[in-house]
């Protein structure tokens, strides 16, 4: 693609404080503003304050919003309790993979105002919002494209209750892990979640375009005594890699379902009505429960050299399998990676196992993800 | 960002210093290692091995991305840097001085090495 990429609302800032820009998914983002480890480490022992705001939002309403959701989406969304989120999927007919999202509960929840925030990465937004739309017929409910109405600043780490603490009025106690609300942030209305991608605990705020700055400069100000840093795309990603989050695109495609991915636990077939992909998606439950083809495991690296998504897997000079991401991992001080391997080699702790990294066989060590949890 | 005068430059981001008894120190770029990012990895040429201007002869490894290390002229290595190899994160500190790479006993130049006012502006065209 040659198009412009887009600019957030933020750019003018991210330039001023000095970021490397990367294009992401046909936008302008912060890849990094210093050392992207830096920005890893600030956000597992202090604060990081990201701009998201590429993610692309897309609201539901409607009476029939609910069954709309049921149908399109392969989670239970009625079970969503009003300001709670669930981590769900949208599938192909022949049970693919089109996206991972979160879905938020933000309306009441009675047939007359019922109101979701689908929230799709920035690369599948258009083909999420254009499979929702088609799969909207027939059903009372209204899919409307909110991408330009929300920017996205995400506050992540340990530090992060506090810093937001000092600047909204909502009841962060009172928010649990998943679940959204709507306040005020530095004077500003947003929908608070305590939602993440970063392993650690934290808050995404969606808030107009045009107050992105004020919350922005805000949550910079409460944060400048406790350690928060700007953090880049960079270090959001071995973040999301060290918690063994999935990223659409590497361990997630519509090559995939979500049992060969290991994520079969987001298919509820336990709900009544027919939703897309459910015959493929049960052939699939079957065949992963029978005979796994290949399945997702962590890859710690014995030596120096980085694994990069696409870099073979092998053992006793077979290929075995594939990285899907690989990154140095700051907090383990080692290189590490994410791959899908044939199930003979996937228990943890299978000896002989290594990744061809432009030629040489290095030594790795098979583990379950995620390589970092968090403290609690 | 300032690249010293008494430096020569390849266009592949390298610097190369005045030789002392033939023998001259290479590194890369204060411009190459911020567009690296935080260097995790250094792979460096060995004392003895010869290596050709233009040629790779190692590679620079970074949070994002692996990138390979050219020689900017032809000869022998004589030394390379270890303080590099036990902590990569100096080519991004101090990438001309404590970062540098190896020394080599320079055979052969090719014609192409540019001052330093020449690569201020092929960096800042990049």
């Amino acid at each position: 693609m040659s198009t412009t990429p887009r600019l957030t609302a933020l750019d003018a800032l991210h330039r001023s404080l000095g970021a490397t820009m990367t294009d992401f998914a046909g936008w302008d983002m912060p890849l990094r503003y210093a050392s992207e480890r830096d920005e890893h480490n600030a956000v597992r022992t202090h604060a990081g304050l990201f701009d998201l705001s590429h993610m692309g939002e897309i609201t539901v309403t409607g009476p029939q919003a609910v069954d709309l959701l049921n149908y399109a989406l392969v989670g239970n969304i009625g079970t969503v309790g009003l300001g709670r989120a669930r981590y769900t999927m949208i599938c192909q007919e022949d049970g693919g993979i089109l996206d991972d999202l979160i879905v938020y509960r933000l309306g009441a929840a009675t047939s007359q105002n019922g109101e979701f925030m689908v929230v799709a990465n920035a690369g599948n937004a258009q083909i999420v919002l254009d499979a929702l739309t088609e799969r909207a017929a027939g059903f009372d409910a209204v899919v409307r494209d909110d991408r330009d109405a929300y920017a996205l600043i995400a506050v992540q780490g340990p530090e992060s209750p506090g810093i937001l603490k000092s600047v909204t009025d909502a009841d962060l106690d009172g928010l649990k892990y998943y679940a959204g609300l709507p306040g005020t942030v530095a004077g500003v209305p947003a929908l608070i979640a305590r939602t993440g991608y970063t392993g650690e605990d934290g808050f995404e705020l969606f808030v107009a375009p045009s107050d992105a700055e004020q919350v922005w400069q805000a949550l910079t100000e409460a944060g400048k005594d406790v350690g928060l840093v700007p953090a880049g795309l960079s270090c959001r990603d071995t973040l999301r890699l060290e918690a063994g989050m999935p990223l659409y695109g590497h361990e997630l495609t519509t090559a995939l379902t979500p049992f060969d991915a290991g994520l079969g636990r987001v298919v509820k077939f336990e709900k009544e009505c027919d939703f897309v992909g459910r015959t493929s998606l049960e052939a699939a439950a079957e065949r992963a429960a029978a005979n796994p083809p290949r399945k997702l495991v962590g890859l710690i690296a014995e030596g120096r050299r980085v694994p990069r998504a696409g870099f073979a897997v092998v053992a006793e000079g077979q290929v075995i399998g594939e990285v899907t991401s690989g990154a140095p991992s700051p907090t383990l001080g080692k290189p590490i990676a994410i791959a899908y391997v044939d199930a003979a080699h996937a228990e943890p702790g299978t000896q002989g196992v290594g990744v061809d990294i432009r030629g040489t066989h290095e030594p790795y060590e098979v583990v379950a993800l995620p390589f970092y949890k968090r403290q609690k | 960002m300032s690249n010293p005068q008494q430096l020569r430059y390849s266009k592949e981001h390298e610097w190369l210093s005045v030789a002392e008894d033939g023998v001259s120190t290479v590194g890369i770029t204060e411009f190459a290692a911020n567009a690296l990012g935080d260097v995790v990895y250094a792979q460096l040429p060995e004392v003895g091995d010869t290596v050709t201007a233009g040629e790779t002869c190692g590679e620079l490894e970074s949070t994002k991305s692996v990138s390979d290390l050219y020689a900017p002229v032809t000869g022998e290595i004589t030394e390379f840097n270890q303080d590099v190899v036990d902590d990569p994160s100096l080519v991004n500190t101090a990438p001309f001085e404590g970062g540098w790479l190896f020394k080599v006993r320079v055979t052969g130049e090719p014609d192409d090495l540019l001052s330093a006012d020449e690569y201020d502006a092929l960096s800042a065209g990049n």
